[in-house]
């Protein structure tokens, strides 16, 4: 028996928490928006999560098995997030060989490049997403009409708009056109736009899973929300009739997606909390600048990104309260 | 709401297998091997030699320096031989073995007994008395108590905090002892305030032990100055800032002690031990040791004679399993891997501790995901992340510009972080580091 002992240091136990556990939470709290995203974008929002899913999970194998030769670690559940992520950021009718070249940019240079999960600069779902925005600007920005799109595979997209799309809420605000659904309908998720961002009330019941699994803190998405909120609350005060309330802005666009599932990426955003509500209120900004002056009607995207690349800065010089630093100046 | 501290901590399984077991007196084994360095600080030197006759209680090694103890016999016997055994910590150190012959104690020790309630001494003949029975911090960081009773000139203790919290999981030894020597350890906290000049003590306990709360909670009433702070349980409350914290709300600066926000933390342990040593003249040769684990076949609480076996300990538990993995002096978290079961108790070990093999064994290491639940959980808000790699690649000027010897080791950043990574290891190593070099300033 003896000789058989295991000698380490302490701690000797472990509390059992692991990447794959927090990985799989994620994406438990994913399910509801995805069967919002089912109920209104039908055939098309499944093809192109199962692609998307597909295609992220095969790179990084592939790329690891081949490329790096490590052993695969996609069981950790990280590349079917940004697989989910980067579809539920797509319109359910985008030809499916544009969501594979979406996965090879998301997996490829958003994540492998920089080494695989935890080392990565940029959330990879984003990369893909906006590498896509910027590549393929005509069929990322016509989005199908919930419901009626539901049964039909390939809904072809003609130019501009016919009876199966239809502009999002932000596009209408910008363009001064269209009729903006009722905040119920946008609860609901009733309106057009990236499968995964329609349904605000499926969004936070799944922020609400990941919050009671400790998987995330509120710190991002509520001030993040918040952000924008006061942001576009302050705007519309001064002008309602240029600008939308701020309940629309908070419940349109991929502000939610954003702010619950993405800015709260693990390796993308800051260590401590003080960091993670300075991050939080520079996504906010950010996105109600671009939404409200900028040429794309929304910027949630952008905004993450451009914050991702501000949180080795933010970590440097914000720093978690030390024990007893009050103590000193009392 | 329960009060508690309020930076960081975990909430580990708190598996006290063996709580509500009473206290059994463990046998006295055949052969006794005292250690000579059983506390912080100068190792004590012997005073006695190859065949002598000692007596449970006799002095057989003298405090060596300021930071010392004295250590005493915990049988009586002959003296075999002083050697070096391996000890808790892993290194050779030199200890006196004994061979027990009798039962005879040192006739100074009162036998009687009954409850002495009356404090006839002054401070400083308690403190005196105190040094001279050996007492050290009983809840294992071992520094020796009549220091901790004398704080410099320019300080003054206005409370006095006893830790009952014991928030490691598994152990049971200080709850034990609450439930069946509350007086005794309410006449010691009176003792170590009259050696403080202090009028006003709390006694702090984790909520998962009510009985304990009730039971001395009804025993204060009876001692002046005596408060009970029941305390929400959370790890590692029993470290001396988060506990002060807990209790008076005051958060004590890095590198400072206690004192400095007028505090001062002693262990109910301590307190026992304080008891008999003023009240009784016993000498500290003896303590209570939770032996507990899944690997244990009757986890109990023993009162054991500083010197025995850990092996002996186990075997009247019932002996361990087919499966055990380590054998840990201590508790899960902060307690120190046994290399094997000959190590002797020694006088701050408060556990023996069997775990098996699947319970302890490290899962695979893995990239850091910067989920940043290690910043979230250290009690010293510091960011263990970050000085893991720091010491990783030896960047000793960070590591000591981030604070790292803050750390007090408690170790909830490895227990907690989801991708296996030995945060403390490194930690420990970039600390001891930076302690080595610690004279130089490195801007």
């Amino acid at each position: 028996m003896e000789n058989k002992l295991l000698i380490s240091p302490s701690p000797h136990i472990h509390g059992g928490d692991s990447i794959a556990k927090n990985m799989y939470g994620v994406l438990i709290a994913l399910i509801p928006a995805f069967l919002v995203s089912l109920y209104y974008f039908g055939i098309g929002a499944l093809l192109v999560t199962v692609v998307s899913v597909g295609s992220c999970v095969l790179f990084e194998l592939l790329i690891q098995k081949y490329l790096m030769k490590i052993n695969p670690s996609v069981c950790d559940g990280s590349a079917i997030i940004t697989g989910v992520l980067l579809a539920f950021n797509l319109p359910s009718n985008l030809p499916l060989w544009i969501v594979v070249i979406g996965a090879l940019a998301a997996i490829g240079v958003g994540k492998m490049t920089f080494g695989g999960l935890g080392n990565n600069i940029f959330n990879p779902a984003l990369v893909g997403r906006v590498f896509l925005l910027i590549s393929f600007p005509a069929q990322m920005t016509v989005w199908p009409k919930p419901v009626e799109t539901r049964w039909i595979f390939f809904p072809t997209v003609p130019d501009g708009i016919d009876g199966l799309t239809g502009a999002t809420p932000l596009a209408m605000i910008k363009g001064h056109f269209g009729h903006l659904p009722d905040y119920l309908d946008m609860l609901l998720g009733n309106t057009g736009g990236s499968f995964g961002e329609v349904g605000a009330g499926a969004l936070i019941l799944g922020l609400i899973f990941m919050l009671w699994r400790k998987i995330i803190t509120w710190h991002i998405p509520v001030f993040t929300v918040l952000t924008v909120a006061v942001f576009t609350g302050i705007m519309h005060a001064v002008n309602p009739q240029e600008y939308a309330s701020p309940l629309i802005h908070v419940l349109s666009g991929g502000l939610l997606l954003g702010a619950i599932f993405m800015a709260t990426d693990y390796v993308t955003s800051p260590m401590s909390k003080n960091g993670m509500i300075v991050y939080a209120v520079g996504i906010g900004i950010l996105t109600s600048v671009i939404r409200l002056f900028g040429v794309y009607p929304e910027g949630v995207s952008f905004a993450i990104l451009i914050m991702n690349a501000f949180t080795p800065l933010i970590n440097t010089y914000i720093k978690p309260k030390r024990f007893g630093e009050v103590a000193k100046n009392g | 709401m329960l009060k508690t501290f309020r930076l960081g901590g975990i909430h580990p399984q708190e598996n006290k297998l063996s709580a509500g077991k009473k206290i059994e007196t463990l046998p006295t084994p055949g052969q006794i091997v005292i250690p000579l360095s059983q506390h912080i600080g100068a190792p004590a030197v012997a005073v006695v030699q190859k065949g002598d006759a000692v007596k449970a209680g006799t002095l057989i090694a003298k405090a060596n320096g300021f930071v010392s103890a004295g250590i005493h016999s915990s049988v009586s016997g002959i003296v075999v031989k002083i050697d070096d055994i391996t000890d808790a910590s892993g290194y050779r150190k030199p200890a006196v073995f004994i061979k027990v012959e009798g039962d005879e104690p040192e006739p100074f020790i009162d036998q009687s007994p009954g409850l002495n309630k009356n404090i006839t001494l002054s401070s400083e003949e308690i403190i005196r008395k105190i040094a001279d029975a050996g007492i050290v911090g009983m809840g294992g960081a071992t520094f020796p108590t009549h220091i901790k009773l004398t704080p410099p000139s320019d300080k003054t203790a206005q409370l006095l905090i006893i830790n009952g919290v014991e928030c490691e999981p598994y152990l049971t030894s200080d709850h034990a002892l609450m439930l069946e020597k509350g007086n005794e350890i309410m006449v010691g906290t009176q003792l170590l305030m009259r050696a403080l000049k202090v009028k006003r003590a709390v006694i702090g306990i984790e909520n998962n032990k009510k009985d304990a709360i009730v039971h001395l909670s009804d025993l204060s009433k009876n001692y002046d100055g005596i408060k009970i702070c029941p305390l929400k349980v959370k790890y590692p409350q029993g470290s001396e800032k988060q506990l002060v914290d807990a209790v008076i709300k005051r958060r004590i600066g890095s590198g400072k002690l206690p004192i400095e926000v007028g505090a001062v933390v002693q262990n109910v342990g301590t307190a026992f031990a304080v008891y008999e040593a003023v009240q009784k003249n016993k000498p500290l040769f003896e303590r209570i040791v939770t032996v507990t684990g899944k690997g244990i076949k009757n986890p109990s609480n023993y009162r054991v004679k500083i010197g025995t076996p850990v092996n002996e300990l186990i075997t009247a538990a019932g002996g361990i399993s087919e499966n055990t993995g380590k054998i840990v002096g201590g508790g899960p978290m902060m307690g120190k891997a046994l290399v094997n079961a000959e190590v002797p108790v020694t006088k701050g070990c408060s556990g023996i501790l069997v775990l098996p093999g699947e319970e302890t064994a490290r899962k695979e290491r893995r990239n850091c995901i910067r989920c940043s639940k290690c910043v979230s959980v250290c009690p010293m808000g510091l960011s263990p992340y970050l000085l893991m790699t720091v010491s990783e690649f030896s960047v000793w000027d960070k590591a000591k510009s981030e604070c790292i010897t803050d750390c007090i080791e408690c170790g909830s950043c490895s227990y907690t972080c989801p991708a296996n990574r030995p945060l403390l290891d490194y930690i420990r190593l970039g600390k001891n580091k930076v302690q080595a070099h610690g004279v130089s300033r490195i801007v």
